[in-house]
């Protein structure tokens, strides 16, 4: 129930393989994650965004180093899809001292300027308002930056998204509200959460385009984003994609499952993304299967030696409660 | 040079708060102003105080905004860690609670949660105060909450000169700052310096020296406090004033300094007494100085309640100089 979109951009071979790439990425450290916190070595919760790789790895193709992202606490694979570096990323997850935050944001608020990570924040819906002053900042400054604020399909029933949509639309900020429309707010199903069966309508009552996009397809993710890309850039204002997906570990790893039914799990395991685009472009002649196993030992290489970097760093001192909390240090 | 070679000019302190807006976006082209109708076009604020300055810096950098406090302030953290300096307007003090997320969870916790990555250097200007008869929705002192909130300053000044010092090192703090505008003393004129400068955040201000008992407030109260001296000084109690200035971080020393020398500390204030920030530095001076005081350490603030319509109701409600001066002499009846 989308607005029609005009643009019919199709990625190329390397475009596609570069999705791949960042797919893959996301789904061997989520992997990677799954694994230590089931063999005990993070006690941190863990909001795995698996299942819904194809979104953040098809927008961040199409977006260049110093754009910037605002994601959300189940936001990891935003962050790995910006090609955020994996040792800073890990360190962090596992509270220590190299981590990008010090140990002191943890998975749910990480953060990484040199990739573009700005924000992210475990509050629904408040990484949307934060985005805007990003892409008033590069209006401001007249680069061709945007500004993508991530956010779940339960977000958009917040205050925060209705406002920070109106304000985008009526200064024409640069900025992409990606929905990542996963079914479920926490456990509440979509429908008895939500007003309308679909929330790309809610862009018509701000004025900016808004498309239903299949957040499983990258040919159909790369064509809406890349559209919603090139309005920015154009100083033509915001878009709202709402991608659908579905999000194979519940709200909180290890959570019951027990809202949701086996059938509709097992269907949507059954469609990976990652598994039926793997094979398409095997099937497609994009890449051969020893390509794609060479782009994969090169990742799972790249995720053991963060995860080995981040139970080598040390905890963070005791200091750091005095420190960053403003500019200048607090005294003893 | 004296202080009295100091060529002085008589304004308000809104008329101050101006002077350091158009100074600011003069000196720094990072500055941006924008908040409801602060622009020309809307009347350059509801009370005026931005007036001018869309006209002399342009739309793009003084910018009348939709009345979404929480868009706004999203805005303003965005641009700040962006690298510009915004000085964001909550129209009124109360308007500032559908921000709070905005605010308490992300302007002021940024900079540590990103292990000093991220810095928000922005400013939050908003009014209030009772006395206009506009009832609890539109002129609490919220100071409290901010002050409980660890990485956001809260500068609440009580005179024209300061008005304009404060705002004008908030602007330039790589910090995010609360700017209290109180609506009874932002319309008091008085002497500013032509050339006044920032005064520095964080550092009280002796408004009388005393010897008996010091009287601790800030924002509007201060002035309450001025005329409760004058009645003290006729009852022959010599009471020393410190403007806080700065609520977070506030300046203990110079607290500490004043009731060592008083031995008796009355802290006043406009906002609710309990659990106010008046119970934060009388708990302070106790802990510090407790063989040294004459007499306990007293509060004087608003009653528990909402601030109320009724004319008779909003002036019992506001802690007026009578109040200062019964609370002093029973102090100084001690010790």
């Amino acid at each position: 129930m989308s607005q029609s979109n005009t643009n019919k951009a199709s990625p190329d071979a390397a475009t596609q393989l570069d999705i791949f790439r960042r797919m893959l990425r996301i789904e061997r450290n989520d992997d990677a994650t799954r694994s230590q916190i089931r063999r005990g070595r993070i006690t941190a919760p863990y909001y795995s965004a698996r299942g819904q790789e194809v979104i953040p790895a098809t927008v961040s193709n199409l977006l260049n180093d110093d754009d910037k992202i605002c994601t959300i606490y189940r936001g990891i694979h935003d962050m790995v899809a910006k090609d955020m570096p994996l040792r800073p990323l890990w360190a962090e997850i596992c509270g220590r001292v190299d981590g990008t935050c010090k140990g002191k944001g943890g998975p749910m608020h990480l953060t990484h300027p040199e990739t573009g990570v700005m924000v992210t924040t475990g509050i629904v819906g408040s990484s949307m308002p934060i985005a805007n002053g990003f892409a008033w900042a590069a209006l401001l400054d007249g680069t061709k930056q945007v500004t993508v604020a991530y956010f779940g399909d339960g977000a958009s029933n917040i205050g925060a998204f209705h406002e920070a949509l109106n304000l985008a639309s009526v200064w024409k900020l640069p900025v992409i509200f990606v929905c990542q429309n996963n079914g479920f707010a926490e456990h509440t199903r979509y429908e008895n959460g939500t007003s309308v069966d679909f929330i790309a309508k809610r862009a018509i009552g701000y004025g900016m385009p808004g498309y239903t996009v299949d957040g499983n397809d990258p040919f159909d993710m790369y064509a809406h984003a890349h559209a919603a890309v090139e309005r920015a850039r154009a100083g033509e204002g915001p878009t709202l994609l709402e991608c659908k997906t579905f999000r194979f570990m519940g709200h909180v790893f290890g959570d019951d499952d027990s809202y949701m039914t086996k059938e509709e799990k097992a269907e949507a395991m059954a469609k990976d993304p990652v598994a039926l685009y793997r094979q398409k472009l095997i099937d497609t002649g994009v890449a051969t299967e020893e390509q794609l196993a060479e782009i994969q030992a090169k990742i799972e290489a790249e995720v053991q030696d963060a995860i080995d970097f981040a139970f080598q760093s040390e905890p963070p001192s005791t200091d750091e409660l005095r420190r960053d909390v403003f500019a200048e240090e607090i005294p003893a | 040079m004296s202080t009295d070679t100091i060529e002085m000019v008589k304004m308000t302190g809104q008329q101050a708060v101006s002077a350091a807006l158009f100074e600011a976006m003069e000196k720094d082209p990072k500055v941006l102003v924008f908040g409801e109708d602060v622009a020309d076009r809307e009347g350059g604020g509801v009370m005026g105080t931005t007036r001018g300055l869309s006209t002399k810096f342009g739309d793009a950098r003084v910018r009348s905004t939709p009345i979404a406090e929480q868009s706004i302030i999203g805005a303003a953290i965005g641009a700040a860690m962006a690298g510009y300096k915004p000085v964001a307007e909550i129209m009124l003090m109360n308007f500032i609670t559908v921000a709070m997320d905005m605010i308490v969870n992300h302007a002021a916790k940024l900079r540590f949660m990103s292990g000093g990555q991220s810095q928000v250097p922005m400013v939050i200007r908003t009014l209030t105060g009772a006395g206009w008869q506009t009832a609890g929705q539109h002129c609490d002192h919220f100071e409290g909450w901010f002050a409980h909130t660890a990485g956001i300053k809260v500068v609440a000044p009580a005179t024209p000169a300061d008005y304009k010092g404060l705002l004008l090192s908030a602007i330039q703090d790589p910090d995010p700052v609360l700017f209290i505008e109180n609506n009874r003393t932002m319309f008091m004129a008085g002497e500013v310096p032509v050339n006044q400068g920032p005064i520095p955040l964080g550092k009280a201000r002796i408004a009388q020296e005393g010897k008996d008992i010091t009287l601790i407030s800030y924002s509007g109260i201060v002035a309450h406090c001025h005329m409760a001296a004058a009645e003290l000084a006729k009852a022959g109690i010599s009471a020393e004033i410190v403007d806080l200035r700065t609520i977070s971080p506030w300046d203990k020393e110079t607290v500490l300094a004043s009731v060592e020398k008083t031995g008796r500390a009355l802290v006043v204030h406009e906002a609710v007494r309990d659990f106010g920030p008046g119970a934060e530095i009388a708990a302070t001076i106790q802990e510090e100085l407790f063989g040294k005081l004459k007499a306990p350490v007293r509060r004087l603030g608003a009653p528990y309640c909402a601030v109320p319509f009724a004319k008779v109701l909003e002036d019992a409600y506001l802690v007026q100089p009578p109040a200062i001066v019964a609370a002093a002499q029973e102090l100084a009846a001690r010790g």
